[in-house]
């Protein structure tokens, strides 16, 4: 069980979750600072590791859309969140698969920041309201690269396998 | 049951007779393109290779191009340093399709992969940048990816795991009018599918309008497709591909194009007359925010920027050019203009039309994506207002949270910078 966090609208473009200004940042280790960096008080407190790891952002529809920048979910699997969304961009979906951020697809989700959500094989509960939301399954072709552990496993097996 | 451009081009990449939407395939990848971010992508590359005991290096350095673009010249050490890693492993691997910060062949990554003749119709264009959608314009099958999954490729050759897209096929009939064009009508498109609209699927053009357009104007639509959630945007490739091909990028080898078949599968068809559109706005923050120019009449505008990888090519700024000859930008407003290409710049430069820009009072800046994502120049004092001819208005895009940016075609940019609000170019 993890509370929710933040609780954003519709359309959440990488811009917001991580602007362009700070692209020249690429490092997964350095980016996790500019997280949602022009929401401040968000900002401050993910830096100041006020949330324990697991902890949830709630998004509406086609969250993640915009640009293909990595940063964008290198920021957030830095702070070790998971974001629970009603529908989510496919490049931003593709790159969470490949870094292992967890994402979920859930079309009817309702919460509220302070909810206590559980996040199960195929439902999210809110614990605090009581009501289950189905989740939609992710592409069946991502199954491979999340069972390895992410993209750079996956590929690195594949390299080896190729060479003998 | 027939197949669509995407799914004949993916059956072929992936040496299988035939595939559907849905299908899980692993393509071959004839072009896979970065820009600044290939620094990410080389960081990514060598971690794949780390305990593998195999030296890293690239699949085929021949398919792989490297166009800065996005902070040129740099904006700060940390850009700079990066570009001189890239230099560094570009020269290491033997990369040749890649395009420094110059005055000669530098630009937007997304002009120069079409003036240089790297994609052709039928080709898997891979790109670490989302509007790699652009390349549809030349038949091929182009999309963005993120860098770890660009470092895949680099070493594979190969885009593992890619599931076969539905595709959307719009049909587009009728004659622009006077002062409306290809930017207008995917405006509009965007607006009706919404931003998530065709996510996950492709936009496969058609119609009447398509076949007439210019490669100029299909790379604009295939390059905001992705605005419409789209994993690309296609024209199949047809005479007018050809012709550009062999007359403006000089390919000389051979050229096939794809064409869908007759009983393709679309998971739906929609349909577009432009014979009677209106020049269209989109209004802050989202690209889908669409309004017919007549509803943002007389909004003030603090800075018009002409430019980037969707309007930034010759007939643009021959269009803006052609409104303010003689004219001036009016004060209290700024313009910017940042050609798409060195050689855009070049040809501009030229027929006289850098000249009437200038004297109008525009500001013209170097190829490359400039104010487009706020990083570099022309950011947005707090609440102004931009007018601008690229393709993003997200919240914070060009460079200031606080900003507005509403997007247009460059006859709509041109006139509105002499008025200083936004002005319907087909009544100044
Ligand atoms: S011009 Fe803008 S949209 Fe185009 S590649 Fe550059 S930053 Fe991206």
């Amino acid at each position: 069980m993890a509370k929710v966090i933040l609780k954003l609208e519709h359309d959440i473009s990488t811009d917001d979750i991580y602007p362009g200004r700070f692209m020249a940042t690429v490092l997964p280790t350095e980016t996790p600072q500019f997280a949602f960096f022009d929401r401040t008080d968000f900002n401050a407190k993910l830096k100041a590791r006020a949330f324990p790891p697991g902890s949830i952002i709630v998004g509406g529809e086609n969250f993640g859309c915009g640009s293909s920048r990595e940063q964008a979910c290198s920021t957030l699997k830095g702070h070790e969140v998971a974001v629970v969304a009603r529908s989510i961009s496919r490049i931003f979906l593709q790159n969470s698969i490949n870094l292992g951020l967890q994402v979920v697809i859930c079309p009817g989700i309702e919460a509220s920041e302070g909810d206590e959500l559980e996040i199960t094989t195929d439902q999210v509960l809110n614990r605090t309201t009581g009501q289950f939301f189905d989740q939609v399954k992710l592409p069946a072709a991502r199954k491979g690269i999340m069972d390895a552990g992410g993209l750079i496993p996956y590929t690195r097996s594949r390299l080896m396998a190729k060479q003998s | 049951m027939g197949m669509t451009v995407v799914e004949k081009i993916l059956a072929r990449a992936a040496g299988q007779a035939s595939v559907k939407a849905g299908d899980v395939v692993e393509p071959r990848v004839d072009l896979a393109m970065s820009h600044e971010n290939a620094a990410l992508v080389i960081n990514q590359f060598k971690v794949v290779y780390q305990g593998t005991g195999l030296e890293p290096k690239v699949w085929d350095p021949s398919k792989i191009a490297i166009i800065f673009d996005h902070r040129v010249p740099a904006e700060s050490p940390k850009t700079a340093t990066n570009q001189k890693m890239i230099r560094e492993f570009v020269a290491a691997n033997g990369i040749t399709k890649f395009h420094d910060v110059r005055g000669d062949v530098g630009g937007i990554c997304h002009q120069i992969l079409p003036e240089y003749g790297y994609v052709r119709p039928g080709c898997v264009v891979v790109g670490t940048d989302s509007h790699t959608t652009s390349h549809g314009a030349l038949g091929a099958f182009s999309f963005g990816v993120g860098a770890t999954e660009m470092a895949s490729a680099w070493a594979l050759g190969i885009a593992v795991n890619i599931e076969v897209p539905a595709t959307i096929k719009v049909v587009v009939k009728g004659e622009f009018p006077p002062f409306v064009g290809p930017k207008d009508f995917i405006l509009h498109l965007i607006g009706r599918l919404t931003a998530q609209g065709a996510n996950f699927k492709v936009l496969e053009f058609h119609g009447e309008t398509i076949r007439k357009m210019s490669t100029s104007g299909r790379l604009a639509i295939c390059n905001m497709s992705v605005e419409a959630g789209a994993t690309s945007g296609i024209v199949p490739g047809d005479e007018e591909t050809v012709r550009y091909l062999r007359e403006e990028a000089g390919v000389a080898d051979g050229i096939s194009c794809v064409s869908p078949d007759a009983d393709a599968n679309y998971v739906r068809t929609v349909e577009i007359d432009v014979s009677t559109l209106d020049p269209q706005i989109a209004c802050p923050h989202m690209v889908d925010n669409v309004k017919p120019i007549d509803q943002v009449l007389g909004t003030k505008v603090h800075q018009i920027v002409i430019g980037s990888c969707t309007n930034g090519r010759l007939d643009d700024l021959a269009d803006a050019a052609a409104i303010l000859r003689g004219k001036k930008v009016a004060q209290g407003t700024r313009m910017l203009v940042f050609p798409a290409s060195s050689k855009i710049f070049g040809q501009a430069l030229d027929k006289g039309y850098i000249h009437d820009l200038m004297k109008a009072g525009a500001v013209v800046m170097n190829s490359g994506c400039g104010p487009c994502l706020g990083v570099h120049e022309g950011a947005l004092g707090d609440g102004e207002t931009a007018l601008s001819t690229t393709n993003r208005n997200f919240k914070g895009r060009m460079g200031n949270p606080t900003g507005f940016v509403y997007l247009c075609s460059p006859v709509v940019a041109a006139a509105s910078a002499i008025t200083g609000v936004i002005t319907d170019p087909r009544r100044s």
